[in-house]
């Protein structure tokens, strides 16, 4: 039979003291079922010899990165095996380097779920510590808590008390371990007992109250509560004591819930009603005669807000009319907001904007003189996850909507309309046409109304050749400038 | 009831505006930037994932201290405890006394921070003016580096909006039905379109206050957990499709963190304009199932929706059993040379197992038994995979199927 060790770990989860053994032990090739890890105070078996001091010569072991951090943490567990079974795995990872990444591993599986328990224990002792208010004798308000974990992680939780406290004077005790922290350093020290806490404090009380209101007596779920709070932490719940009676009286509660027929507003709602009515409250537009021809742009503007008269109006955020001063000379036409201007209420102010606004700063045109508008006043999309994927008006949307930009142009009276794009153009004109076709020219709409067709800037930013960008570009740059020679009224101030 | 005139002590207006909190799914402290107040001196700290505190017997996550300002109310929707026709006791909150409270029950390690939602006084403006001033209170005068969700409301100001946001860690607005016209005829003091502008406005601001990578100078925090909202469930006629359809154009457009599912619940004092029976606390658990599936497992909302019938939900299986049944050729998938996609749409096999199986089989060759030390049970997933020594031969395309892997009847009394 080969020679068994023993090695002395000096505190319950001494990662430091492990892993000198450990080193050791792996070093002189000393098998797992040959090694025995003992805690201080315990006696060590008879089989096995204290562990000899290390070849001089020995190398490092090596182990992959994630392999400290599963170490020290399942040390921190109950478990007595815990120190051996770290030990196998460092052994076995010798030889198989992606030991860890076999999840179906016994070893590995084991250690995982240690690892899991040791950080719920954690968690929990962060959800589950309750302090209580006591004054010290100088004077300074003192916070305590007793609590009872189920494996040695004071010295892991300690440093989390201490960030989300650090104004505070506090004291953990535990069975095992207790910690201070006075704004200075953590200071660990022996275990306590529970007589060691604090009586009570006062807030416990509206503590319990808040407790009992906060739940939902028609939604009874018990066991879904004691999954995630078990019954070995309730002793040092002051809320706990509440439970029992919780449960029980919760059928009655939800009884008395629904027998209470409804009963009559108190006066105090007819005065609200009755006021809200002399302030008028939100403007009611059905109440303002829904079918009203608008007189001006701000009617029209107001009344658009509440227009179904397509389905885009429902998924959409809102309805972006156009902007600019009512009698400005220049009205441009784009296709329909995109997602930006749909949350901002904005036209073109995407990234379709950008390049509209770069082209504009080119050719010298002050955007702020200008109106600009869509075909289509909503946003037209599909949800993608966390995206919208712009999608084209169709002919109807395009239609329901001209009833707007009629208007819009009716009340702006524009010396020029831009339509940027096929479906402006097919919107201003009432009828498809190619941009090929209609490019660049100057195109009678009424005696006093030009129209001058052009690309939308969006079709500028899909081109994937960055030549073809270019060309495109100037192109539209051209166009915006023809804008400015047409109307120069509209050139920026030099 | 008679009217109270007696002073109403602290404890009184505590149980009665938490008790008017309850209806308020969320309780998540979660998602927030990460940091602490040892420099400060002050006190709190948020570090990623929220703490749970408490749990109540409704198997509800205690995690903030979740109350009204006030439950008196201007407006009058018909799903609402505290609408103006309604008879419940009423109270009112002081700036200073929720500071305290909050501040006392945090030093006390009860709560991660405060929750807080008010009814409309006076004015939308005037009511979030008092919510802001709260949590600048607690910001500013207290030191207080803790969680804060505000509740806003959606006709408000955008400035008292962009001012709540740089205090607060999460701002959210309920878009309360599924639909606009149901929220219209329910709510007649609240427009649908407020809403979505508000959510809108939220989007725009959170991300300007992330700010680009390439910026200089970080812009100022801005709701740095985000925006969330919640839906009520079975109060109007609306299916679950429509419920999804909407939860998806809410994620869609304002990157939401989480749409919450509210299954309508009796409440005192009822309106007679409510429905007199309560949908089934399983209709809400389905609903966030799918809600997963739409984000996390790579289901899209038709398909989610066609494992049920007539546009609901099956109660009875949940979202991923009901498609995987009703699509029995897509199945057995082979564990050991599957796509992810495909691994996560076998039942029972959640993502974090998907992955562990996906790190085992680089170096192993999965068996049955092995694919069993990953997952909770087998029995719901041995009908749909293969592995080196199993194969489910007629299973997978048995008549009786469902009811092998169907949960056990007696799961129905939840309901």
């Amino acid at each position: 039979m080969r020679q068994s060790y023993h090695a002395t770990i000096s505190s319950p989860a001494d990662f430091g003291g492990w892993r000198a053994a450990a080193r050791t032990a792996l070093a002189l090739g000393v098998a797992p079922e040959h090694m025995v890890f003992v805690p201080e105070g315990e006696t060590p078996p008879l089989f096995a010899e204290p562990l000899p001091e290390p070849p001089a010569d020995a190398r490092q072991p090596t182990v992959p990165r994630a392999f400290p951090s599963l170490a020290e943490t399942i040390l921190c567990h109950s478990d007595p095996e815990r120190f051996g079974l770290a030990y196998r795995l460092l052994w076995r990872l010798q030889a198989d380097k992606h030991l860890l990444d076999v999840a179906s591993d016994p070893d590995v599986q084991r250690a995982r779920e240690m690892e899991k328990a040791v950080r719920r224990d954690e968690h929990k002792m962060h959800a589950f510590v309750r302090f209580r208010e006591v004054e010290d004798p100088d004077g300074e308000r003192h916070y305590i808590a007793w609590f009872e974990p189920e494996h040695h992680i004071v010295e892991r939780t300690a440093p989390f008390f201490m960030r989300r406290f650090a104004g505070m004077r506090w004291t953990i005790l535990t069975p095992e371990r207790s910690v201070s922290w006075d704004g200075g350093e953590l200071a660990f020290g022996p275990g306590a007992r529970r007589e060691d806490r604090p009586r009570d404090d006062d807030m416990e009380a509206l503590w319990l109250t808040y407790y009992g209101s906060i739940f939902n007596p028609a939604r009874l779920k018990p066991k879904a509560m004691q999954a995630e709070m078990p019954k070995k932490y309730w002793r040092n719940l002051p809320e706990a004591e509440l439970i029992e009676p919780l449960i029980r009286g919760a059928g009655a509660a939800e009884a008395r819930m629904l027998a209470n027929a409804p009963t009559l507003p108190s006066i105090r709602h007819q005065r609200t009603q009755e006021r809200t009515m002399v302030t008028g409250g939100a403007p009611d537009y059905a109440a303002y005669g829904a079918n009203r021809r608008p007189e001006d742009l701000d009617e029209a503007r107001a009344q658009a807000l509440h227009c179904k008269a397509c389905d885009l109006w429902e998924p959409a955020t809102q309805t972006v009319f156009g902007k600019g001063p009512r009698n400005a000379p220049v009205f441009f036409v784009g296709e329909q907001p995109g997602d930006q201007e749909d949350l901002a209420g904005e036209p073109f102010v995407g990234p379709a904007g950008k390049v509209f606004d770069q082209a504009l700063a080119v050719a010298g045109v002050d955007r702020t003189q200008a109106y600009v508008t869509n075909a289509v006043k909503h946003f037209k999309f599909v949800p993608r996850g966390k995206r919208r994927i712009h999608q084209k008006p169709d002919m109807g949307e395009v239609r329901a909507c001209r009833w707007w930009l009629d208007l819009e142009r009716e009340f702006v009276r524009p010396k020029l309309v831009v339509a940027l794009g096929a479906t402006a153009a097919a919107a201003v004109l009432g009828k498809t046409v190619t941009i090929k076709a209609t490019r660049s020219k100057l195109i009678d709409l009424t005696e006093t109304t030009k129209l001058l067709v052009t690309v939308h800037p969006s079709y500028i930013l899909r081109l994937p050749d960055p030549e073809a960008q270019k060309r495109e570009t100037a192109l539209f740059n051209e166009d915006m400038a023809r804008v400015r020679d047409f109307v120069p009224e509209i050139a920026l101030a030099a | 009831m008679p009217v109270r005139m007696a002073k109403t002590t602290l404890k009184d207006k505590l149980a009665i505006l938490s008790d008017a909190a309850k209806y308020d799914a969320s309780c998540a402290s979660s998602g927030t930037q990460k940091r602490d107040s040892l420099k400060s001196k002050g006190i709190g700290s948020t570090e990623g994932s929220g703490i749970c505190h408490a749990y109540a017997p409704d198997g509800r996550c205690i995690s903030l201290l979740k109350i009204l300002m006030t439950n008196f109310c201007i407006y009058d929707c018909a799903y609402c405890v505290n609408r103006s026709s309604s008879n419940v006791a009423r109270a009112r909150f002081s700036v200073d006394e929720v500071v305290r409270l909050t501040m006392a029950f945090y030093r006390r390690n009860y709560i991660e921070g405060l929750f807080l939602s008010s009814g409309i006084i006076q004015s939308s403006d005037y009511t979030m003016e008092q919510m802001v001033a709260i949590a600048r209170k607690l910001r500013l005068e207290e030191n207080f580096s803790g969680y804060i969700h505000l509740k806003t409301i959606p006709d408000a100001s955008p400035l008292l909006l962009e001012e709540a946001g740089l205090f607060a860690d999460r701002l959210s607005i309920n878009i309360e039905l599924p639909t606009d016209l149901s929220l219209e005829a329910m709510a007649p003091e609240k427009k649908p379109r407020d809403i979505r502008r508000s959510m809108g406005h939220l989007r725009l601001k959170i991300e300007e206050g992330k700010g680009e990578k390439r910026d200089r100078a970080k812009p100022k925090r801005f709701a740095p957990g985000g925006q969330s909202t919640q839906m009520i469930i079975g109060a109007d006629g609306a299916d679950d499709a429509a419920i999804l359809t909407r939860s998806e154009n809410l994620y869609g457009s304002y990157g939401l963190r989480r749409v919450y599912y509210s299954a309508f619940s009796p409440i005192p004092d009822a309106s007679n304009r409510l429905p007199l029976t309560r949908p089934p606390l399983m209709r809400e658990h389905r609903l966030y199932q799918a809600d997963w599936l739409m984000r996390f497992y790579g289901f899209e909302r038709g398909e989610i929706v066609a494992g049920g019938d007539d546009g609901m939900l099956d109660l009875a299986i949940d979202p991923k059993l009901a498609w995987a049944l009703k699509h029995r050729d897509r199945f057995p998938v082979d564990v050991n040379r599957a796509p992810r996609e495909m691994l996560l749409r076998v039942p029972g096999l959640g993502a974090k197992v998907v992955d562990r199986l996906l790190s085992t089989r680089r170096h192993r060759t999965l068996r049955l038994e092995d694919v069993g030390r990953l997952c909770q049970s087998l029995s719901k997933v041995r009908p749909f995979i293969t592995a080196l020594d199993w194969s489910p031969g007629g299973l997978t395309d048995r008549e009786g199927l469902r009811t092998v892997v169907a949960p056990r009847a007696e799961q129905l009394s939840l309901f």
